[in-house]
């Protein structure tokens, strides 16, 4: 999957999270989930359970913290792809 | 600082009917909301009706956020939030604020976490895998949340207490929020009380033998209040919600006055002198009730109408007699009298705050509404009050004081006095 494919995922992960639907079709990396997507900081764990279904991968603790924007999210889920191919 | 109290706004979330109108026309129709659950007999339960309440989940996208609602499992939240927004609506107020209401409080009674969502919390937990339960369980499970989801949603900055008293609960809702306001803490309280009587907890009261035993193939005639037929209760899932607020803030916006609280009690039988868990001792009943009536400034022949518990098992009789005792009338001298359970069931932490609905539309269109299921009265009833007491059709007249108690498990009492509203009093 190429950044560009798990971006588009990311979208439909976080439709239910974000009360700013508009931006969501806008975002990119530089996308901040709390600060633009205004995204409740408790649903962070939410979006981490509902990425872990969808792609069939673990995310632990330490990689967990690192997802703030949509680019480390990126980061954590290829990353996670990737090993288990 | 005594203020006078009065209600501004409802909404209702019953078995018999969703919204004001629709119940309205349910309760001056005399119609029932019991129906027969075939899980329920799959179940292998003695009792097979239930009152449920037409819900479509997918309306409550009107009442809170689409992020809200993703993740929302609990019925009695929902329930207690849509009554709620309801009567907020209802009084005119709109939902959205920027700044905190500091003025109004909410004072909303819950029983128990809704255990056929909490169900899915067990498997995964038992199956070592809580870490895909999510961020949304806690506040369902917690026995406030159906509190904190209406305060949320509102901005409510006051008291937010969300109280617990069996069958007592929902007038003890709106009891503490009268005194709140009364007191000068608050110039409007959103109360209520919502109830989801969830497969499980329906389970152990049926096997308490309190529920009717028979009527599973006539679920609209099963409940029957004070006939001599009554088998026991059937139970009921709903919410009621009042606004009260403080009369001269009501007046200063120039809201719509339904009725005034002029009083009421709360107070415990201690479960002593045949009191105990299940059953009230007669005489915390006949005290809280004098108790009511005495801080209203009222005697026994001012009620014109009594919203009575009365659930439909044995403690009927019992009821009469101390509704008889403690307003000093009997025969053809004691007021008319009416359950809301005959159509609806009994909505247990519900039950106080739904009929307290039902008795505020009573005052304001001036109607009383029918005991269904009650074509042969108890004679032990018919001893102690005129079977004239005993409306079986819709009666239309002017109601002017009604008292309204529920009575509950841990040997609650609660007590409410309802009167139309006269500026000059």
């Amino acid at each position: 999957m190429t950044r560009l494919e798990i971006l588009e995922e990311l979208k439909i992960v976080f439709a239910p999270y974000t009360p700013n639907k508009e931006m969501l079709h806008s975002i990119n990396e530089h996308t901040d989930i709390i600060k633009d997507l205004k995204i409740n900081s408790a649903n962070l764990v939410d979006i981490i359970i509902d990425a872990e279904n969808k792609y069939h991968i673990e995310i632990d603790n330490e990689s967990a913290e690192n997802m703030v924007n949509v680019g480390t999210c990126i980061d954590v889920i290829s990353k996670k792809l990737e090993s288990i191919k | 600082m005594i203020n006078r109290v009065v209600v501004t706004g409802l909404g209702v979330v019953s078995p018999n009917g969703i919204g004001i109108p629709a119940f309205l026309h349910a309760i001056q129709n005399g119609i029932s909301g019991i129906k027969f659950i075939p899980l329920y007999r799959e179940l292998k339960f003695n009792c097979q009706l239930a009152g449920v309440p037409v819900f479509e989940w997918a309306d409550l996208k009107n009442y809170i956020s689409d992020v809200t609602l993703h993740g929302l499992k609990s019925k009695s939240i929902a329930y207690g939030v849509v009554a709620a927004l309801d009567a907020w609506s209802d009084s005119g107020v709109v939902y959205e604020t920027d700044e905190p209401r500091w003025d109004t409080g909410c004072v909303f009674g819950n029983s128990i976490a809704d255990t056929e969502a909490m169900k899915n919390v067990i498997f995964h937990v038992d199956n070592k895998d809580s870490k895909k339960l999510g961020s949304r369980i806690v506040e369902q499970a917690m026995n406030s949340g159906v509190t904190a989801y209406i305060s949320g949603r509102l901005g409510l900055g006051n008291k937010v207490v969300t109280n617990s008293a069996a069958c007592a609960t929902g007038a003890q809702s709106i009891l503490m929020g009268y005194e709140y306001i009364k007191h000068g803490y608050a110039k409007r309280m959103l109360v209520g009380s919502t109830e989801y009587v969830d497969t499980y907890v329906y389970g152990a009261f049926d096997s308490m033998r309190v529920l009717t035993r028979k009527g599973n193939d006539y679920p609209e005639q099963a409940s029957r209040p004070m006939s001599l037929s009554a088998g026991g209760f059937i139970p009921g899932s709903g919410a009621g919600a009042i606004v009260l607020e403080d009369l001269d803030f009501a007046l200063q916006r120039n809201a719509k006055i339904y009725a005034e609280v002029l009083g009421g009690s709360c107070n415990s039988g201690g479960m002593r002198s045949g009191g105990s868990m299940t059953a009230a001792n007669s005489q915390g009943v006949i005290r809280c009730i004098k108790h009511a009536l005495e801080n209203s400034g009222l005697r026994g022949q001012n009620i014109d109408l009594i919203s009575g518990h009365l659930t439909a098992t044995n403690a009927d009789r019992q009821e009469i007699q101390n509704w008889s005792e403690a307003l000093h009338l009997s025969g053809p001298d004691f007021p008319l009298i009416n359950s809301l359970k005959s159509m609806v069931g009994h909505c247990l932490t519900a039950a106080g705050a739904i009929e307290s609905v039902a008795t505020i539309l009573q005052i304001a269109h001036k109607f009383i509404h029918p005991n269904i299921n009650l074509d042969d009265p108890n004679p032990e009833i018919t001893s102690i009050i005129s079977k004239d007491c005993l409306p079986v059709k819709m009666i239309k007249k002017e109601v002017n004081i009604v008292a309204k108690a529920n009575f509950g498990f841990g040997d609650i009492n609660s007590c409410l006095i309802f009167s139309k509203f006269n500026l000059d009093k």
